[in-house]
């Protein structure tokens, strides 16, 4: 197939995505919503961990932020204004990641995996242990955020469809975000620093500026992910901060394959597959998820979108052209 | 290099396909209209986890008293939807609402976590489904969060907590410190047992918490020493527990300053604990050598069935199958009317192991409240600690 | 705080920096040298913390059991390395992170199935059972005392080991540069093997020796892996040295943090490592 067919596949994908709900239960349409807004997660992540080589281990950190963001934003029995609330979530993500990138940006290597996790695992505790976030037992959103602008609604979140949509075009929106990010010289920067960082220096790139900008756009697209969270299931805990979530999305991100975005799209769609799967054969299902992470890692370095050309590769020359 | 970036287009493709071909398996309608005999019952409960045993308990409990009745609950014969709530706040929204919706359960039963249980209720709320919490003790669930159709088995944080103030201050203690963990269950037990407490003339000295999950207790347990209160009044569960209870003794502080705790101190920790816990004295809806009949057939059937003694999280799950006969039973066979249900089990008497106990306004357990002393490697009872103590229900307007 | 009380927090800080040194001891030897980040180090000290569960069970003596259980601690390690880990060397760290994520999954739900999911009780050894007075009314147990003697002596050896032996030698140079050691005709899969081993070893047995004080149960294993982590951060990764004096640090942070600023005590480990980082990017010990 060539990249126009491949256009083409993609924008039949999108166009199922967009008829879903009109065939779907509301439960699968909640489900695939879910996923897109995991999507998003995984792309910010696939921007530091694919392309800039910086493999974050607290990237929940900001997710989990945003949606606190919200959350705090929202008053007990009106509801926030969205024009105000998602920018507000976003730009507090991204302002967290900003200060924190600030310090683990001097780190390298397991330093900085290690020092990612540990800074996730404050975050978690501010919201866990002090005042600030309601405590162990999270902050109910009682209301979607009002999409009205002086006095006009466009659309209402609280309509499972519009919402849905909502999701679905944010998704878009980062994807061709990150896409544009990505073609732009800046982008070929980080690409740049991903496999010869030293190189860049030696070029006169203030690499540091630019690894600390990629990872506060990173945290603050994954404020919208924890954003679009919040708003869809209503519920916050600091367990959105937790360092299980922030395994899972770089789970997301190799099972796709790395430094692709329609992998980290891919790995999403897989993650939370493999899981509904696998929770419905056992309860010990988490042995089945760990054995299938560990055989991914032995079997297919490169993720989900590189193995079966791969396998290909094998059947045709005997060997891997890579 | 030009063929291999090809073949992964493919790939992406094949890939996209897949999930295409998903979203087209879930077209196909779940949960389809369901015949009026039946009753489908959601089980969210931890299966993984700390809390594994727990949520294994609850279901042996509340299996059981469906097998009792033949398979049937008022004459609805009971399918079960499972899910593995992993105690995980985070997806337990979406957990509930899997049941709900593509599941279209009847009612939902769970669960152990409060945090979970709280996004559970929300859900219940929302989706107006009807709901049954066999533990978790968060007071807002009865409290600020209550609801027509959401109902507890257990008891609420405060219940225990209260009774021991009680017990604590009629000892003649008169200068107490408490130790938890620094999350709401915790909090909540201990300032229902300074309510209680200070209520009858005491006053606690110290709160003192340390971050949840954190098991080094050595720092508190010196600062206890230095401060010497006539009592000190404890929350933990599972391992913390243990360690706790071992330190404390380790430490030789056993034997100057008394121990009390909300009972879920020494539910299913007693064995862990070695010796150390011989004596203590806690509180708690349920104690291992109650007298009356209903207990005593309860735990030889749930002994001959699961091959293991039943606990307290046993009988909630029992419990809470026993609410739902009620209300199923108001119906007489019709169709399921949720509000019917409701409304029947508001004014039920549960015949439970634990003694008989009603509802509250709020929907939350008016029970016995007893004093329990470890004995060997039970429970024992010592006395009624607060005869129908019924939680205050704070903030619940119904 | 009064004086006395103020020595016995001290004390405690030392016993608990001391016991957390020994689990991540072996991390920052594996790190260090193998350069592999092992997310499973903690379900290590969970499978030892089992261990000696399941043997004092069966021959009823907890020092027995240890005796028994390092060299099977041991030959886990060695097994694990050749079917797993040998195969993660060149794969980056990303790889890692998540094969050691899925075996802590596997590992938590073999448990579940072999043992169950209560909690269970080890006995103190008989010998370590007492307790000596320190105050008017708060005495210490001799067996947490023992952990410390145990855990300085396992410092002390290590040190030896690393310093002054000929595996020691080969450890040094192997986490300078793998090649040269290959070059000195050095078997370095052997080599790794038996650090790997060593430090799952170190693991189980920090989970051998808190289980009396502890107990067993499920999800153990994760509550010491971060703090481990902030302690090999902190240390400088390889560094033993650094190891211990960041396992200090941390037991009288988190012990007079809980006393002192008790509303901060879940965050203070992690202050104290955004102020170490701020100092010293790689840690206090960085190794060359």
């Amino acid at each position: 197939m060539n990249s126009r067919t491949s256009t083409i596949f993609k924008l039949a994908v999108l166009a199922g995505v967009l008829a879903f709900p009109a065939f779907g239960s509301d439960f699968y349409a909640e489900m695939v919503a879910k996923v897109l807004i995991l999507a998003i997660f995984a792309m910010s992540l696939d921007l530091l961990v694919g392309f800039t080589g910086l493999v974050s281990f607290g990237h929940a950190a900001y997710f989990g932020i945003a949606a606190y963001a919200v959350a705090l934003m929202t008053p007990k029995y009106d509801p926030a204004n969205l024009w105000l609330a998602l920018p507000a979530s976003v730009l507090a993500a991204g302002l967290a990641a900003f200060v924190i990138g600030l310090f683990v940006l001097r780190t390298k290597g397991i330093y900085f995996i290690m020092v990612t996790l540990a800074f996730a695992q404050m975050a978690y505790y501010v919201f866990h242990d002090t005042p600030v976030g309601g405590g162990s037992d999270g902050i109910y959103l009682n209301f979607k955020p009002d999409a009205a602008i002086a006095g006009w609604a466009p659309f209402d979140l609280n309509e499972p469809l519009h919402l849905y949509y909502f999701v679905v075009a944010a998704m878009l929106a980062v994807y061709g975000l990150l896409k544009l990010v990505l073609r732009s010289p800046f982008g070929r920067v980080l690409v740049g620093i991903r496999s010869n960082e030293h190189r860049m220096l030696s070029l006169g790139y203030a690499t540091f500026r630019y690894k600390l900008a990629a990872f506060t756009l990173a945290g603050a697209l994954a404020g919208v992910a924890g954003f679009l969270y919040a708003v869809l299931f209503g519920f916050v805990t600091p367990e959105y901060l937790s360092w299980h979530k922030s395994g899972d999305v770089l789970l997301m991100v190799i099972l796709g394959g790395m430094g692709n975005l329609a992998g980290a799209i891919a790995g999403a769609v897989a993650l939370v597959g493999l899981q509904e799967i696998f929770t419905s054969v056992t309860k010990h299902w988490q042995l089945l998820m760990g054995l299938t992470i560990v055989a991914a890692v032995l079997f297919m370095p490169g993720g989900l979108t590189a193995t079966p050309a791969r396998i290909l590769a094998r059947i045709n020359g005997g060997k891997t052209n890579e | 290099m030009k063929k291999t970036q090809q073949k992964r287009r493919t790939v992406m493709q094949v890939m996209l396909g897949a999930f295409a071909g998903v979203l087209a398996g879930a077209l196909v309608p779940l949960g389809a209209a369901q015949a009026a005999e039946k009753i489908k019952v959601g089980l969210m409960l931890p299966y993984t986890g700390t809390y594994a045993a727990l949520g294994t308990a609850i279901t042996n409990g509340f299996k059981q008293y469906v097998q009792e009745q033949g398979g049937k609950l008022g004459g609805y014969e009971v399918e079960y939807s499972v899910v593995d709530d992993e105690s995980d706040p985070s997806k337990a929204t979406e957990n509930a609402s899997k049941l709900v919706k593509r599941d279209s359960v009847d009612v939902l039963v769970g669960t152990v976590h409060s945090g979970v249980a709280l996004a559970m209720a929300k859900v219940a709320r929302d989706t107006k489904t009807l709901l049954v919490i066999p533990n978790a003790g968060a007071d807002e669930l009865t409290g600020p969060l209550c609801a027509p159709n959401v109902f507890r088995s257990s008891f609420s944080a405060w219940q225990p907590a209260y009774a021991m103030g009680k017990i604590v201050a009629e000892r003649g203690h008169k200068n107490v410190v408490t130790v938890t963990w620094k999350y709401s269950f915790g909090e909540q037990s201990v300032a229902g047992f300074k309510e209680a407490f200070e209520k009858a003339g005491g006053k606690v000295a110290k709160e003192l918490y340390l971050p949840f999950p954190n098991v080094e207790f050595q720092p508190f347990l010196t600062e206890i020493a230095s401060l010497k209160p006539d009592a000190v009044f404890v929350f933990f569960a599972g391992g913390g527990a243990v360690k706790f209870v071992k330190d404390y003794d380790a430490a030789g502080l056993k034997r100057t300053i008394p121990l009390y705790g909300s009972g879920f101190l020494t539910d299913g920790t007693i064995d862990a604990m070695g010796g150390s816990g011989e004596g203590l004295l806690t509180t708690l809806h349920y104690a291992d050598n109650l007298t009356n009949p209903k207990d005593q057939a309860f735990r030889k059937a749930y002994a001959l069935a699961y091959k293991a003694q039943p606990d307290v999280y046993a009988v909630q799950g029992y419990d809470a199958a026993q609410m739902l006969k009620t209300g199923l039973d108001a119906l007489k066979g019709a169709k399921f009317d949720k509000d019917a249900v409701a409304k029947a089990m508001e004014t039920a008497k549960i015949d439970s192991p634990r003694g008989a106990f009603t509802l509250s306004k709020a929907h939350n357990p008016v029970q016995d409240i007893y004093l329990r002393k470890v004995e060997g490697r039970d429970n024992k009872l010592v006395g009624v600690a607060e005869k129908a103590l019924a939680d205050p229900a704070r903030g619940c307007r119904m | 705080m009064d004086f006395v009380s103020f020595l016995i927090q001290v004390l405690n800080s030392l016993q608990y920096g001391l016991l957390l040194f020994l689990v991540a001891s072996g991390l920052t030897l594996v790190f260090g040298i193998m350069g592999i980040i092992n997310l499973a180090h903690g379900s290590f000290y969970m499978v030892g913390a089992y261990l000696a569960f399941a043997l004092t069970s069966l021959t009823g003596n907890l020092m027995l059991s240890i005796a028994l259980g390092i060299p099977l601690a041991f030959v886990f390690g060695a097994l694990l390395e050749w079917a797993l880990f040998s195969h993660l060397y060149k794969r980056d760290h990303l790889e890692q992170v998540l094969l050691t994520y899925g075996l802590i999954l596997i590992f938590e739900e073999l448990r579940s199935l072999m043992v169950g999911d209560d909690v269970h009780g080890v006995t103190i050894p008989e010998l370590f059972s007492a307790s000596i007075p320190l105050s008017d009314n708060l005495s210490y147990p001799v067996y947490r005392l023992v952990i410390s003697v145990v855990c300085l002596a396992l410092a002390g050896g290590l040190y030896f080991l690393i310093q002054k032996t000929r595996l020691g030698m080969m450890i040094r140079a192997g986490s300078h540069d793998r090649d040269m050691v290959k070059a000195l005709g050095i078997d370095i899969n052997l080599l790794y093997r038996t650090v790997f081993a060593l430090g799952v070893a170190l693991a189980a047995l920090a989970g051998m020796l808190a289980a009396p004080i502890s107990s067993v149960y499920p999800g153990m294993g994760s509550s010491v892996l971060i703090i481990s982590f902030v302690i090999v951060v902190i240390g400088g990764v390889g560094s033993v040295w650094g190891a211990l004096v960041a396992a200090l640090v941390i037991g009288f942070a988190d012990t007079f943090g809980k006393v002192l600023l008790p509303d901060l005590a879940g965050l203070m480990v992690y202050l104290v490592m955004a102020v170490v980082l701020l100092w010293r990017p790689e840690g206090i010990f960085k190794k060359g």
